[in-house]
């Protein structure tokens, strides 16, 4: 491919962007944002724009069960974000409490190392923070802050096991090229305990069969399937094995939940013990129809998706009357047990009538999302039953 | 003008990737583009915000409180070091409260 018509192609994209100046709505106060197009990327819901955090508009999950990388949402905590990254001369450091400290590049992962590839749900911890009820401050995001994705990588274990780790060693942090403007800011590090990690945890170098996007973590990202997005560090630069639990700012202080039944507490509580965040929890969407929307009378399907931490999903149940009576999907096609679950249910809708749509996932351990929210102040782990009221035209 | 070229070669160097093992890639971020709107308090607020990030992070809350928003900066002093002086908290709060505040 040419120069030439590669610039033609960028000039068609670029003037559908900018006549594309369009904003969102979301469905919370304070939720009006604007649609643009970053580099890599299609139109998304700009969050914040430095730095930059992008949502996934939701009908992008009824398009296909894998996210496209250019619909995949990004999330940096620090404006210190490199713009050029060279995937050639990147080394990522692996130092520590190993006997062997390696520089590995992203030559070595590719061809020094098994090649392994798993499809995992990939969501933010703050998910669907800004339906919280009463809210809460932090990112305000709606439901579309996680993405499901082909990576492919090498194994973390094997990586360590070249390295060498000594028994002394009984966590691994990891950090990116992701910088903070001040000195004073904490770097952002996150650490995973030695036994969480698992033979599923990657370094992954491929998204859905391309490099991942600069924004993504080109040109290497941790891949903790089951695991809440934070540990899944982008651009990852260097991995430390260290013979303490990690006290820092982000792991200590930040991405905390409580350590009470269901991690959820009343706003009015305080005291209470927290842990770091760990597992996703259940959740299912429908994903072809939204609230509000008027549908046609008569027979129709009503699709969508489920996931969990990877126990994988058993049942997808369907309601027409906001939860009263309920009747068992079909599940679709199985992409292993981190990934979006795509179902589908048919349903007859009535001229002139309302509904309350409703879906709940079980998981194969028999875990059922339930009608009763999570409420903690960080606004993390949503994972209610999901309603949507619906006219018949 | 300079924006699109710098895309070009942001796809570029993404087409090169696919036939290679890793290259470099470049891309421009769309400038930031959201103020920090005028009113008392909006220089402090500049001063001691801006630098790390957007005001799209005060606009995008729900409404705070006094008590909420005092420990928003609190914490960006205290925990991520923003250079903020301890006699100027409340200022900052009460131009908080402004913008997008609640009783």
């Amino acid at each position: 491919m040419t120069l030439a018509r590669l610039d033609f192609l960028v000039g068609v994209a670029s003037a559908g962007a900018a006549s594309a100046a369009a904003t969102v709505t979301l469905p919370f106060t304070n939720g009006t944002r604007p649609l643009v197009a970053y580099p890599q990327k299609r139109p998304l819901i700009v969050l914040t724009p430095r730095p930059p955090q992008l949502e996934t508009p939701f009908a992008v999950f009824n398009e296909s069960v894998l996210t496209p990388n250019d619909a995949f949402y990004v999330r940096w905590h620090l404006a210190g974000i490199p713009t050029t990254v060279d995937g050639a001369t990147h080394r990522i450091n692996v130092h520590g409490s190993v006997k062997r400290p390696l520089s590995l590049s992203v030559e070595d992962l590719r061809t020094n190392f098994e090649r392994v590839e798993i499809v995992a749900v990939n969501q933010c911890s703050g998910n669907s923070r800004g339906l919280f009820d009463p809210r809460v401050p932090g990112g305000q995001w709606d439901n579309g802050a996680m993405g499901n994705a082909r990576w492919t990588g090498a194994r973390l274990i094997d990586v360590l096991a070249k390295a060498g780790l000594k028994d002394s060693a009984i966590q691994i942090r990891f950090h990116g090229l992701e910088q903070p403007l001040l000195p004073e800011t904490p770097s952002f590090v996150k650490a995973l305990s030695i036994d969480d990690i698992d033979q599923n945890v990657l370094v992954a170098y491929e998204m859905n069969g391309e490099p991942l996007p600069l924004l993504n973590g080109y040109p290497a990202r941790l891949v903790v399937p089951g695991w809440y997005a934070t540990y899944w560090m982008k651009m990852l630069s260097d991995i430390e094995a260290i013979d303490t639990i990690d006290d820092n700012f982000w792991m200590k202080t930040a991405y905390r939940i409580p350590n009470t039944p269901g991690n959820s507490v009343a706003p009015t509580d305080t005291g209470y013990p927290t842990i770091p965040i760990n597992k996703l929890t259940v959740r299912s969407f429908i994903t072809n129809v939204t609230s509000g929307q008027t549908l046609h009378a008569g027979p129709q399907t009503i699709r969508g998706i489920a996931f969990d931490s990877g126990k994988g999903i058993k049942t997808v149940e369907f309601s027409s009357d906001d939860g009263a009576t309920w009747r068992t999907a079909t599940l679709g096609r199985d992409y292993g047990n981190f990934s979006f679950r795509p179902w589908e249910i048919g349903f007859t809708a009535k001229a002139g009538a309302s509904y309350v749509l409703a879906c709940r996932a079980t998981t194969n351990n028999d875990v059922t999302q339930t009608t009763v929210p999570v409420w903690n102040p960080g606004g993390y782990l949503r994972n209610v039953i999901e309603t949507y009221k619906v006219r018949v035209s | 003008m300079s924006a699109s070229i710098i895309r070009v070669v942001a796809l570029v160097s993404a087409v090169l990737i696919l036939g290679a093992a890793a290259s470099t890639v470049t891309i421009t971020l769309p400038p930031d583009n959201v103020q920090y709107k005028p009113g008392p308090g909006a220089d402090l607020a500049t001063a001691n915000c801006a630098t790390c990030h957007s005001a799209a992070y005060i606009y995008t809350q729900p409404p705070l409180n006094r008590k909420q928003w005092t420990a928003e900066v609190v914490k960006m002093q205290k925990a991520y070091g923003a250079p903020v002086a301890d006699s100027d908290i409340s200022a900052i709060v009460d131009y908080l409260l402004i913008q997008n505040g609640r009783p």
